[in-house]
C-alpha cells in the first residue's frame, strides 16, 4: 500500500504541472462541454474502482501518457463512449501498475463528435495499437499517427460505427 | 508344387498382396483399439464383433468417396503418387524370410534392396505435396525429405554393423546366422561380445525407423497441429486410403527388417520349435511398440530432429561401427 | 531458435486460420514465412465478433447476464463474477456472505475446469493427443459438479447481481471434496510424471516463446502469461475482491518468461484453486444467497471499474451509468485480446512449429478477443 501513496502523490505532483499553475484542479463543467478542459480528481476506489481521473485535453494527451509510462504504468483498455447530445466522443484510458496494488488510473478526454480525432499512444504504449484499432472501427474515431489504424473485429468493407448511440442495425 | 516358378511367384504374389493388405487395414484397427485402451476408452466397438469390421467399413466410405483434382494441381502426378507410394512396401516384403522356407524371393543384397525401395517412398511424398500445389503440402514433403535422409545415414551404418557380422546382406543369411536361441541373435549376441553394443545399434535402427515410416513423434511431415494433414492434405478418397494404407506397410516392413537384424528372424529365444510364428510374435510386438509410443509422446519439432540424427545417431552409428569391426577384426 | 536478422530474399504467405486445427476457434493468422521461419505473423480477428457491447446497451442490467458466460466459456463463471462484481459496486449492493462463498468456490471450480481443457488443448497442439482425454475425464467431473448447482455445463448464468442464483447442498459440497483429494492423487501421476516431465514436450517448450516483463507491461498483459515472465500480478491479490483477502494461497510466478514457465504457472494454480476450495468449503458460513435487491438496477450517473482474475488474466468491466435502467456504454476489457497482441512481436523469426507451441501456450479464447 506504500508504494501506492507514494504513487498517488507522484502523479498528483506531475498532472498538477500538466493541468498548468494558471488552471487549478478543478470539478469540470458538465454544461461547459464544448470547452475542452484539463483538471485532476480523485476517485473513492471502492466506489468507483479507480483513484485517480484526468481529464485532458487531446493535445496534452502523450504528455499525460508518456508521464505514466516513466512511471511505469501499463494500459489495461480503451473505451470509447458516445455522447450525441453534447456531440462529443469520449476516449477513456485506462492504466494500472504491477507494483501498485488497488491503483487505477483513468484518462479521459473529449472530442467533438464532427471531427473526432485523438493523438495515437502506439509509440508509448504497443498496447494502444490494438485498442486504438478497436475504438475506431466501434466509433469511427480516428487516431493521429497510428501506424496501421484499420478495421480490427468488423469485416473490412463495413460502412458503419456500431457502439455510436444513432446506430441501428 | 512350388517347382513350377510361374505358380511360385503367384503364389506368393496373391500371399503377400494378402498379407499387406490385411496388415494395412488391421494395424489400423489395431491402432485405433490400442489408442483406446491406452486413453480409458473403448475404441470402435459398433461395426462387427469388437469393431472387427471397421476396416472394412471405413475402406468402403473412402471407395465410394470421389476423388477431387483441386484446380491447380499437376492432375497426372497427384493421381499417380499415392499409388506409387503403395509400391515400395509391397516390393519390400517380397525379399523378406518370414521363415525358413517362407521367402518369395532369395537374393544376394536383400537388405540393401529394401533401402533402395525405402527411398523411392520418400520420393512419393514429395511427389505428393509437390503435385498438391499446396504450401501445407510443400513445407510438409520439404520435412519428409530432409527427415527422411537425415534418418537413413545412421539406419545403413548400422546394416553395415549386422553385415559384418554376419558377413552377408542377404537377409535369409543373416537370419540364419542368428538360429540357436537367444544369444544368437544379433542383439545378444554373446560371441565376440557384440551384446556389448548391439543394444546401442538397435535403439539407433528402432528410432530411424520410426522416423523412416513418419510415425510419432517423428510425424512432422503429417504434423496436423501445424500442417493440418501435410502431404495428404488435398488428397481424399482412395488417394488418400492409399497413403494411410502405405504408411503401415511401411511399418511392418520396418518391423520385418528388425526382426531379422536383431532379434533372429524366425528363430525361438530357446532354440525350440521355430518358425513364422516367432517371426510375427515379435514382429507384431515391435508394431506395438510403435503404436504405444505414439500414443504416450508428444511431437518432436523439425530442427530438433535432424540435429538428433545428425548430431548423436550419425557420431553414435559411426562409434559402434567401429567397436565392431575391431571386435569383429580382433575377437 | 530464432532466425538471425537478414533480409528476406523469398517469402511466401500462408493462412493459419480462420479453420486451421491449431487455432482453437477461428482466429487467422497471416504468417509471412522464409522457409519454415516467420518472418511477419499478423493475427486477423473478427471472425467471431458479435457486439457484445451494444447488446449490453440495448437491455437493462440483469438481461446481459446469460451473454457474459458467451464469451470466455472455458471460464464462464468467473465473466459472470466480473459483471456482477461491476454491477454491484456501482449500484452499491452488499453481497451475502454465504453467496461470496459460493461464488469463490464455483469460479475456482471452474478455474481449474478451464486450465485442464488449456493443458490437455495445449498438449494436443504439441501432437500428444493422450493427454486430452486424461484432462477431460477430471474436467467432466467438475461440469457434473457445476451441472447440479447451476444448471448448465459450459455457459453458465448463475451469479445475480446480491448473490447466487441457487444454494449448493451438502452433497456438492461432499463430492467437491472427494474431487478435491481425487485431483490432488492424480495430479502428480497423471499430469506430472507423464507430461510435465517428458523430455520431447521439455524441449519443445523450453525457451520457446520468450516474452520479457518490459514487454508484458508495454502490451498490458495478465494472468499467466505475465507470471510466467516474473510478474507477480494476480488480481485476487493486487485488486482483491469478494473474499480472496481472507483466504490463504499462493501466486505462482515463474521468471523464464518462456512457454515451459507459463505451462508450470497454470499447472500450479491448479494446486493453488484446489487450496482455496478446500478453505473456502471450511469456512463456509449459512445465511442467505440473496441480497435485497431491486427488480430494476438503476445505477446513479457515472463510472465505474471492476476486474476479476479469469483462467486467463484480468478482465475488466468499464461501465458507464447515465441514470438510466440500461447501461450506457459497457467496455469489456479481455485479457487475451492484450495478450494476443504481443503474439506478432514475439512470433518474429521463430520456426512455424515453435510459433504454434507458442500460441498455444497464451491460451486463446477467440470469442472473448472478437466479444
Amino acid at each position: 500500500m506504500e508504494a501506492t501513496n507514494e504513487l498517488h502523490t507522484t502523479l498528483l505532483t506531475l498532472f498538477g504541472k500538466l493541468n498548468g499553475g494558471a488552471e487549478d484542479a478543478t470539478e469540470p463543467n458538465d454544461n461547459d462541454a464544448t470547452e475542452a478542459r484539463t483538471a485532476t480528481i480523485p476517485l473513492d476506489y471502492s466506489r468507483s474502482g479507480a483513484n485517480l481521473e484526468q481529464h485532458c485535453r487531446p493535445e496534452q494527451l502523450r504528455t499525460a501518457a508518456e508521464l505514466l509510462d516513466n512511471q511505469h504504468f501499463l494500459l489495461e483498455s480503451i473505451t470509447g463512449v458516445d455522447w450525441p447530445e453534447k456531440n462529443q466522443f469520449e476516449v477513456l484510458y485506462d492504466f494500472i501498475h504491477y507494483a501498485a496494488p488497488q491503483y487505477r488510473v483513468l484518462l479521459r478526454c473529449t472530442v467533438s463528435r464532427d471531427e473526432a480525432i485523438v493523438p495515437s499512444l502506439c509509440s508509448i504504449f504497443s498496447a494502444a495499437d490494438w485498442h486504438e484499432r478497436e475504438v475506431y472501427d466501434l466509433f469511427g474515431i480516428l487516431f493521429d499517427g497510428h501506424p496501421n489504424l484499420i478495421r480490427i473485429l468488423l469485416p473490412e468493407d463495413a460502412d458503419f460505427y456500431p457502439l455510436r448511440k444513432d446506430y441501428m442495425p | 508344387m512350388m517347382a513350377n516358378p510361374i505358380v511360385h511367384a503367384l503364389v506368393y504374389l496373391i500371399g503377400l498382396m494378402t498379407f499387406a493388405g490385411l496388415n494395412a487395414a488391421y494395424l489400423v484397427w489395431c491402432e485405433r483399439k490400442g489408442a483406446a485402451r491406452i486413453q480409458r476408452r473403448t475404441g470402435p466397438c459398433e461395426v462387427g464383433w469388437a469393431g472387427l469390421l471397421q476396416p472394412l467399413a471405413d475402406g468402403l466410405k473412402l471407395m465410394t468417396k470421389q476423388l477431387l483434382v483441386p484446380d491447380g494441381v499437376d492432375a497426372a502426378l497427384f493421381r499417380l503418387a499415392p499409388v506409387l507410394a503403395m509400391l515400395p512396401g509391397m516390393v519390400a516384403l517380397a525379399v523378406i524370410p518370414f521363415g525358413a522356407h517362407l521367402q518369395a524371393l532369395d537374393m544376394e543384397l536383400s537388405a540393401l534392396f529394401i533401402f533402395a525401395f525405402a527411398s523411392l517412398a520418400m520420393l512419393c511424398v514429395l511427389l505428393g505435396g509437390w503435385a498438391s500445389g499446396n504450401k501445407f503440402a510443400i513445407i510438409s514433403s520439404a520435412r519428409a525429405v530432409s527427415q527422411n535422409l537425415a534418418y537413413e545415414i545412421p539406419m545403413l551404418l548400422t546394416l553395415i554393423t549386422i553385415a559384418l557380422i554376419s558377413g552377408s546382406l542377404n537377409l535369409r543369411e543373416i537370419a540364419l546366422d542368428q538360429q540357436g536361441g537367444l544369444f544368437q541373435w544379433n542383439l545378444f549376441r554373446l560371441e565376440g561380445w557384440h551384446i556389448l553394443t548391439m543394444w546401442i545399434a538397435f535403439i539407433i535402427f528402432f528410432i530411424c525407423s520410426i522416423a523412416e515410416t513418419n510415425r510419432a513423434p517423428f510425424d512432422l511431415a503429417e504434423a496436423e497441429s501445424e500442417l493440418v494433414a501435410g502431404y495428404m492434405t488435398e488428397y481424399s478418397s482412395m488417394g488418400y486410403g492409399l497413403f494411410m494404407m502405405a504408411e503401415y506397410i511401411n511399418i511392418v516392413v520396418g518391423a520385418c527388417l528388425t526382426t531379422i537384424l536383431f532379434l533372429g528372424g524366425w528363430g525361438c529365444p530357446f532354440d525350440v520349435a521355430p518358425g513364422w510364428w516367432w517371426f510375427g510374435l515379435k514382429m507384431y510386438a515391435l508394431i506395438f511398440t510403435i503404436i504405444w509410443v505414439r500414443w504416450t509422446y508428444p511431437r518432436t519439432q523439425i530442427y530438433r530432429l535432424l540435429n538428433l540424427s545428425w548430431k548423436v545417431m550419425i557420431p553414435f552409428s559411426l562409434i559402434n561401427l567401429l567397436i565392431t569391426a575391431g571386435l569383429v577384426k580382433f575377437l | 531458435m530464432n532466425l538471425p536478422r537478414q533480409r528476406y530474399e523469398e517469402t511466401f504467405v500462408l493462412n493459419l486460420g480462420p479453420q486451421h486445427p491449431a487455432t482453437h476457434g477461428v482466429l487467422r493468422i497471416k504468417v509471412t514465412m522464409d522457409g519454415e521461419y516467420v518472418v511477419k505473423a499478423e493475427p486477423v480477428l473478427g471472425y467471431i465478433h458479435r457486439m457484445h457491447e451494444k447488446i449490453a446497451e440495448q437491455g437493462n442490467f440483469a438481461q446481459f447476464m446469460p451473454y457474459t458466460a458467451r464469451m470466455d466459456y472455458l471460464h464462464a463463471l468467473a465473466l459472470n463474477h466480473g459483471y456482477c462484481l461491476v454491477g454491484d459496486r456501482d449500484a452499491g449492493i452488499q453481497v451475502t456472505e454465504r453467496a461470496e462463498y459460493i461464488r469463490v468456490i464455483t469460479v475456482e471450480l471452474n478455474r481449474i475446469a478451464s486450465h485442464l481443457l488449456w493443458w490437455a488443448a495445449f498438449l494436443l497442439d504439441l501432437g500428444g493427443f493422450t493427454p486430452l482425454l486424461y484432462a477431460f475425464d477430471d474436467r467432466e467431473q467438475i461440469l457434473d459438479l457445476l451441472e447440479r448447482t447451476t444448471g448448465s455445463r459450459l455457459t453458465y448464468c448463475y451469479f445475480r447481481f446480491g448473490g447466487v442464483y441457487n444454494d449448493i447442498d451438502d452433497e456438492f459440497i461432499s463430492d467437491t471434496r472427494t474431487f478435491i483429494d481425487r485431483l490432488r492423487k492424480r495430479l502428480p501421476v497423471m499430469y506430472h510424471s507423464l507430461v510435465t516431465g517428458n523430455i520431447i514436450l521439455i524441449k519443445r517448450i523450453k525457451g520457446i516463446g520468450i516474452i520479457s516483463a518490459e514487454q508484458c507491461r508495454r502490451y498490458g498483459a495478465s494472468g499467466p502469461v505475465a507470471r510466467g515472465s516474473g510478474i507477480d500480478f494476480d488480481v485476487r491479490k493486487h485488486e482483491p475482491y469478494s473474499i480472496y483477502p481472507e483466504l490463504d494461497f499462493d501466486i505462482p510466478v515463474y521468471d523464464e518468461g518462456d512457454s515451459m514457465a507459463r505451462y508450470m504457472v497454470r499447472m500450479d494454480e491448479i494446486e493453488q484453486s484446489l487450496r482455496i476450495i478446500e478453505q473456502a468449503l471450511d469456512k463456509l458460513p449459512d445465511g442467505p444467497i440473496m441480497a435485497k435487491v431491486p427488480k430494476n438496477l438503476r445505477p446513479e450517473a457515472g463510472t465505474c471499474y471492476a476486474a476479476v482474475e479469469t483462467a486467463r488474466g484480468s478482465l475488466g468491466h468499464r461501465l458507464l451509468c447515465n441514470g438510466d435502467r440500461n447501461p450506457y456504454r459497457l467496455k469489456l476489457r479481455s485479457p487475451t485480446f492484450s495478450n494476443l497482441s504481443l503474439f506478432a512481436e514475439v512470433a518474429e523469426g521463430m520456426m512455424i512449429a515453435d510459433v504454434l507451441a507458442f500460441l498455444g501456450s497464451l491460451d486463446l479464447v477467440i470469442p472473448e478477443i472478437d466479444r
